[in-house]
């Protein structure tokens, strides 16, 4: 068996590595030596762990030659955004003020499901602070570069977890989505990255944001991959009071079943304007590939864009008040102003969101009544330059920072399953696109981006940074 | 989208009184910002406010109990 080890993806460095065609030490210190030779052009991670990945590694070598069975990411290298607790690290969270935090006693509960599985982690991944952003412009730890153009953002806030898979320093990385803080950057960056439905896994660990919205889920080169790690993370957890109840349901079996039968939409009206032709171009080239002919209206979506706004601020800010009382000076610029501002919010507004959110769960729940999966662009526009403050969208200037989750930020509201993926346009910037189902979907899904990668429609090839 | 401070000329008074109500204190370099963002969370939030919702509709979050 040959391949060559920064192209591949996980489960192909697992098999190789459970074949003993190559060790599990060869491969992270693979993976390190790409983090040493390329983020300095990315700066995606934060901290590179080298002594503990390498002792891990060492310890998937030993477990095989013993002939255990050591998992199914058998010496795959992967990295976390900062605000997932890793034993020995204070959880960063992307700010300056948590570096005073006392170190994590235990990894998340996402990061220690990975590992049981054999997956190794080789370190921490750049994010904007406290996770308010889409572009990763963290004025404590830099900006995080794009790789396929270096001028341009990655996305946020989990901009590290996009750029290191992209970039092929990691095959697979962790991230969170609170308003689309996953399927930004995975739309930016060209690669695979899943928000499954609220509560399906555990934020245990995992430094949150606004609870009411925050996510976790996996990026990566491959839908099976994607499947994988989701797979390996689910399951109920008393840590994590959103966590459900429901049994795993494995979907890295159901990959090759197909999509006879699917009801397949493309949201129409708020989802189809205010964004670059291209971005709607990839949904069209994304229907006609699943044969989805039929559109769907998500109503009232602009209205739950402002309520996830109202709420995300007024929740963040609440989480962030006694920092905001004693170290407001220590906040990024980009973020401060927000969060003290959001602290002001009347609880009326706060309260009407949260009503509207049941409201427009319950009219979005019939539409599913009629289809099982929906079509939707990621992002309004491709990846903008690094401060950059202005973008024109269909004829109309506004700031970048605040609309880039234009079209994410109506859906994570009420914790529909989403993968975004991207649209296979060579010596083109990479753009993604949402597929959308009902809660705890997520296979349906995942089936439908097997087809599209399999027909050469979606791709996530390995762009080295230059 | 209309200026959202041309309806809140108040706006400045609500951040000064509401930072001593909750003990928070806005530096004065900040305090533009914060006034600032706190209008356009006003404009954005209308939208909301002006949606009739029935009676029956609770509040989303979820609490147990028991954990």
């Amino acid at each position: 068996m040959t391949f060559e080890l920064s192209q591949a993806d996980a489960l192909t460095i697992a098999d190789a590595v459970r074949s003993k065609t190559v060790s599990a030490r060869t491969v992270t210190e693979a993976a390190l030596a790409q983090i040493a030779a390329h983020d300095s052009k990315l700066n995606s991670f934060t901290e590179v762990l080298t002594d503990r990945a390498l002792a891990d590694a060492d310890a998937i070598d030993r477990a095989i030659s013993s002939g255990e069975n050591p998992g199914l990411l058998a010496g795959v290298p992967f990295a976390v955004k900062n605000l997932f607790d890793v034993a020995g690290l204070p959880t960063l969270a992307g700010s300056k003020i948590n570096q005073s935090r006392p170190v994590a006693t235990q990894d998340a509960n996402a990061v220690a499901a990975l590992r049981r599985a054999g997956a190794v982690l080789v370190g921490t991944l750049n994010m904007d602070e406290y996770a308010y952003g889409f572009v990763t412009e963290n004025s404590h730890y830099g900006p995080t570069h794009n790789p396929h153009d270096l001028s341009r953002v990655a996305g946020g806030s989990s901009g590290g977890a996009a750029a290191a898979v992209a970039g092929g320093l990691v095959p697979l990385t962790l991230g969170s989505d609170t308003n689309g803080s996953i399927r930004v950057p995975s739309a930016f960056c060209g690669i695979y990255g899943l928000k499954p439905t609220y509560g399906r896994l555990s934020r245990a660990g995992v430094f949150l944001f606004a609870s009411s919205f925050d996510h976790i889920g996996p990026f990566g080169r491959s839908v099976r991959d994607i499947a994988a790690a989701f797979d390996l993370m689910q399951g109920a957890d008393p840590g994590d009071p959103v966590c459900t109840l429901r049994p795993p349901e494995a979907c890295l079996p159901q990959l090759d079943r197909g999509i006879d039968g699917f009801r397949i939409a493309v949201a129409d009206g708020y989802f189809a304007q205010g964004g670059e032709p291209e971005v709607f171009a990839a949904v069209a080239q994304v229907a006609e590939a699943l044969s989805a002919k039929q559109q769907v209206t998500l109503p009232e979506a602009q209205r739950a864009r402002a309520a996830a706004y109202v709420i995300t601020a007024s929740e963040g800010s609440n989480l962030h008040l006694p920092r905001l009382k004693t170290r407001p000076q220590d906040f990024d610029p980009a973020t401060r102003d927000r969060f003290l501002a959001g602290a002001m919010i009347p609880n009326t507004w706060y309260l009407q969101a949260q009503r509207f959110r049941r409201w427009y769960r319950d009219r979005v729940r019939e539409i599913f009544q009629e289809v099982d999966l929906i079509l939707a662009p990621t992002t309004p526009c491709a990846a903008p330059l690094i401060n950059q403050e202005k973008m024109v969208l269909d004829g109309v200037e506004m700031l970048v920072r605040p609309n880039l989750g234009l079209y994410t930020q109506p859906l994570s509201f009420i914790g529909l399953p989403i993968l975004s993926v991207p649209i296979r346009r060579p010596n083109q910037l990479p753009v993604g696109v949402q597929i959308i189902a009902a809660p705890y979907q997520e296979a349906l899904i995942l089936r439908a981006a097997a087809v599209l990668e399999a027909k050469g429609i979606t791709a996530a090839p390995v762009v080295v940074p230059s | 989208m209309t200026d959202p401070t041309a309806n809140s000329p108040n706006l400045e008074t609500l951040v000064d009184l509401m930072s001593q109500l909750i003990d928070l204190p806005i530096a004065p370099e900040f305090r533009p910002g914060v006034i600032a963002n706190l209008a356009r969370t006003q404009t954005i939030a209308q939208s909301v406010m002006e949606f009739s919702i029935p009676d029956e509709i609770e509040v989303a979050p979820i609490f147990t109990p028991e954990p």
